[in-house]
C-alpha cells in the first residue's frame, strides 16, 4: 500500500496550526472580557460607600456624594417599564403561540418583533423624545419610561411566544376536551405551564433595561437632584454614569465606577438568575 | 349533538383574542410609528439638503450646514475595524466550543460568553476611556504611527497622532463588544451540525480542522454569515462604547489613528443641547438613516437565518 506521508504531514501541520489558533482565539476573547469585568470590580470596590445610597449627585468638585437620584430614578423608570411592556408583552407572545402559530399574520408580527429586538437603542430614543414632544411634555420619566417599555416588549414576546410553543399539544387539547374555554385554557394551564420559561424572558428584559443609556440620554435626560416626579426630568443609573464618567473631575470618576460596579453586578446577578429558573426547570421537567 | 357552551364563555373567548392580538400588532406599530416618526421629525433637513444631507462633508450647527458623511463613514469604518477583528476570533472560540474543549469547559466558557454578552454597553465605554485609551495613546499608536506608518500604500491607515481616541480605538471596543454576541451565534450555529455528518467525515480520517472547514462551515455558511450580520446591526447601532473613545470630530481620512465621529455619537452628543429647529431636525434625520441602514442589516440576516431553519427540518 502507498500511503503519502508527504500529505499526512501536511494535514496534520494544519490541523495543529488550526487548534492552536482557535486556543488562542478563546484565551484573547476570554482575556479582554475578564479584563473588563477586573477593572469594573476593582475599581468600583475601592469606590464604594453608604453615601452612595443616601446622597445625590454632587456638582463637581465636591468630596462627597453619591447616586440616590439614580438609583431611584432607575428603578421607577424600569418599574414601570416592566410593569406595562411585561403583561403586553406576555399577551402578544399569546397571540403568537397560540392564534398565530402559522400563517401570515404570525409570522409578519414576529419579523417586525426580531427587527425591533435588535433594533439601535438611541433609535427608539428619538422615537420616543419625538413622540413625547408632539404630544406636548418634554424631557421626563414618562418618555424615558415609554423608551424602555419599547425595549421590554419585543424581548417578552419573542421568550412567551418560544416557551409557549414548547408546551405539550396534548396538554392543550386535554384542557379544551374537558370544556374550559380557550381564554382560560391559555391564561391558568398553558402560560402556567410556561411561568419559568416567561419568567426568564422577563428577567433577561430587565437585565437589558437596567444597563440601557442610549435610549434615556434625551428622553430622562437626567437630573442632579432628587424627585420622585416622573413628569419631571429624571436621573438613572447609567445615564449618571455616562456624565461622571466623561468629566475630567476625579471624584466623579470614583462615583462612576461605583455606580458601573453596582449596574454590572446587578445585571450580571439577574442573568444568572434567569439561566437557573429555566435550568431547574428543564431538570424538573426532564 | 350539542355541544355545551357557556354565552359569557364564548364572549370572553372572543374578547380575549381581540386583547392579545391587539397588542400584538401593537409591537408593528411601533416599529411603523418609529419609522415615521423619523422621517417626519427629518423632513425639514431633508427637505433642504435632499441627498446632499447624505453626501455632504460639513457638519456645522452653527452655519447651518449639515452634511451626514463624516458621521456615516465613521459608523461603517468603525463596524468594518469591529467585525474584522472579532469575527476570526469568534470563529476560532465556537471551534474551540463545538469541536475541542471538554464538555466541563463548553458549559463554563459558554456561559461566561453569554454572560459577558449581557453586560451594559457603557462600561464597555468606561473600560475604553479610562483603560485602553491611554495604554493605547502612550505605548502602541507612537509605535504604530513610526513603524507601520512608513510602509507604502498601507501604511496610510497606520498614521494619527498619538492621543489614544479615534476611529481604530472605537473599533476595538466595538470588537470586544460584538464577540460575545457573534461567537454565540456561531457557536449555536455549529452545534446544528448533524453529529452523524461530523463523525463520518472523521471516520475517513479528516483532521479537526477538516471537520469544521469542509464539512460545518460549508453546511451553515449562510447561518454563519446571519450571525455576522446580526454582529454588525449591533455594531451599527452601538452608542455609548463608541462614543466615549471616537474622539468627536468630525473627518473623513484613511489614517484609523485620527480622531473620528459616528452617527450615535453625533446624535449622542449634540440632541440635548440641540435648537428645535433644523439642527434637531438633522440629528432625527441622522436617526433615519441609522435605521434605516439598520433595518436592512437586520433584513438580510433574518433571511440567512430563517434559510439554516429551513435546511435544518430536511434529513
Amino acid at each position: 500500500m502507498n500511503i503519502n506521508h508527504g500529505l499526512i504531514k501536511r494535514r496534520q501541520i494544519v490541523n495543529g496550526l488550526a487548534i492552536a489558533l482557535s486556543s488562542l482565539a478563546t484565551a484573547v476573547g476570554l482575556f479582554f472580557l475578564f479584563w473588563i469585568l477586573y477593572t469594573t470590580f476593582t475599581r468600583g470596590i475601592d469606590a464604594m460607600s453608604w453615601n452612595l445610597f443616601t446622597m445625590v449627585t454632587p456638582p463637581a468638585g465636591a468630596t462627597e456624594g453619591g447616586i440616590a437620584n439614580a438609583l431611584v430614578g432607575s428603578l421607577m423608570m424600569c418599574g414601570l417599564a416592566l410593569l406595562v411592556g411585561a403583561p403586553a408583552g406576555i399577551a402578544a407572545g399569546i397571540y403568537l403561540a397560540e392564534y398565530a402559530k402559522l400563517g401570515k399574520a404570525g409570522s409578519v408580527i414576529r419579523f417586525v418583533n426580531d427587527i425591533l429586538l435588535s433594533a439601535p437603542s438611541i433609535v427608539l430614543g428619538l422615537f420616543a423624545f419625538s413622540l413625547v414632544t408632539a404630544l406636548g411634555g418634554g424631557f421626563s420619566g414618562w418618555a424615558g419610561a415609554f423608551a424602555l417599555m419599547m425595549i421590554v416588549l419585543p424581548v417578552v414576546v419573542r421568550t412567551t411566544d418560544e416557551m409557549m410553543r414548547l408546551q405539550p399539544k396534548q396538554l392543550r387539547e386535554a384542557s379544551l376536551s374537558l370544556g374550559i374555554p380557550l381564554w382560560k385554557v391559555n391564561t391558568q394551564i398553558l402560560l402556567r405551564a410556561a411561568l419559568p420559561g416567561v419568567t426568564t424572558g422577563v428577567l433577561l428584559a430587565l437585565a437589558r433595561i437596567s444597563g440601557e443609556t442610549a435610549p434615556l440620554l434625551f428622553t430622562a435626560l437626567g437630573n442632579s437632584f432628587f424627585t420622585l416626579n416622573m413628569g419631571e426630568a429624571m436621573e438613572s443609573v447609567p445615564t449618571s454614569i455616562a456624565k461622571l464618567a466623561m468629566n475630567p473631575d476625579e471624584f466623579w470618576n470614583k462615583l462612576a465606577w461605583a455606580a458601573a460596579f453596582l449596574m454590572t453586578s446587578f445585571v450580571l446577578l439577574i442573568s444568572v438568575l434567569a439561566r437557573i429558573i429555566l435550568r431547574t426547570n428543564k431538570a424538573a421537567n426532564d | 349533538m350539542h355541544a355545551i357552551v357557556n354565552a359569557s364563555d364564548q364572549r370572553n373567548d372572543w374578547l380575549f383574542k381581540i386583547l392579545v392580538a391587539a397588542l400584538a400588532w401593537s409591537a408593528f406599530a411601533l416599529l411603523l410609528g418609529a419609522a415615521l416618526t423619523m422621517a417626519w421629525g427629518g423632513r425639514a433637513v431633508f427637505a433642504q439638503f435632499g441627498f446632499g444631507f447624505i453626501t455632504g462633508q460639513v457638519w456645522d450647527p452653527v452655519m447651518g450646514e449639515y452634511g451626514a458623511l463624516a458621521a456615516i463613514y465613521g459608523t461603517l469604518v468603525t463596524s468594518a475595524i469591529a467585525l474584522l477583528l472579532a469575527v476570526p476570533i469568534g470563529f476560532g472560540i465556537a471551534l474551540f466550543l463545538t469541536e475541542l474543549a471538554p464538555s466541563w469547559m463548553r458549559t463554563w466558557v459558554g456561559t461566561a460568553i453569554e454572560l459577558l454578552a449581557g453586560i451594559p454597553s457603557i462600561i464597555y465605554g468606561m473600560w475604553g476611556i479610562f483603560v485602553l485609551v491611554p495604554l493605547l495613546g502612550e505605548h502602541v499608536y507612537p509605535w504604530m504611527d513610526e513603524h507601520m506608518g512608513a510602509i507604502p500604500i498601507i501604511g496610510a491607515v497606520f498614521k494619527g497622532p498619538p492621543i489614544g481616541v479615534g476611529f481604530l480605538t472605537a473599533g476595538v471596543v466595538l470588537a470586544i463588544m460584538v464577540l460575545p454576541f457573534i461567537t454565540a451565534i456561531m457557536r449555536d450555529v455549529f452545534l446544528t451540525v448533524p453529529q452523524r455528518l461530523k463523525e463520518s467525515a472523521y471516520a475517513l480520517g479528516s483532521t479537526t480542522f477538516e471537520v469544521v472547514w469542509d464539512i460545518v462551515l460549508p453546511y451553515t455558511r449562510g447561518a454563519v454569515v446571519g450571525g455576522i450580520f446580526l454582529g454588525l446591526g449591533r455594531a451599527l447601532g452601538e452608542t455609548m462604547a463608541v462614543t466615549f473613545v471616537i474622539g468627536s470630530t468630525y473627518q473623513i481620512t484613511a489614517a484609523m489613528l485620527e480622531p473620528g465621529h459616528s452617527i450615535t455619537a453625533v446624535i449622542a452628543n449634540e440632541f440635548a443641547e440641540a435648537d428645535p429647529g433644523m439642527h434637531r431636525s438633522a440629528l432625527i434625520a441622522l436617526g433615519f438613516v441609522l435605521f434605516a441602514v439598520s433595518f436592512v442589516v437586520l433584513l438580510l440576516a433574518k433571511l440567512m437565518l430563517r434559510k439554516l431553519n429551513r435546511d435544518a427540518g430536511t434529513p
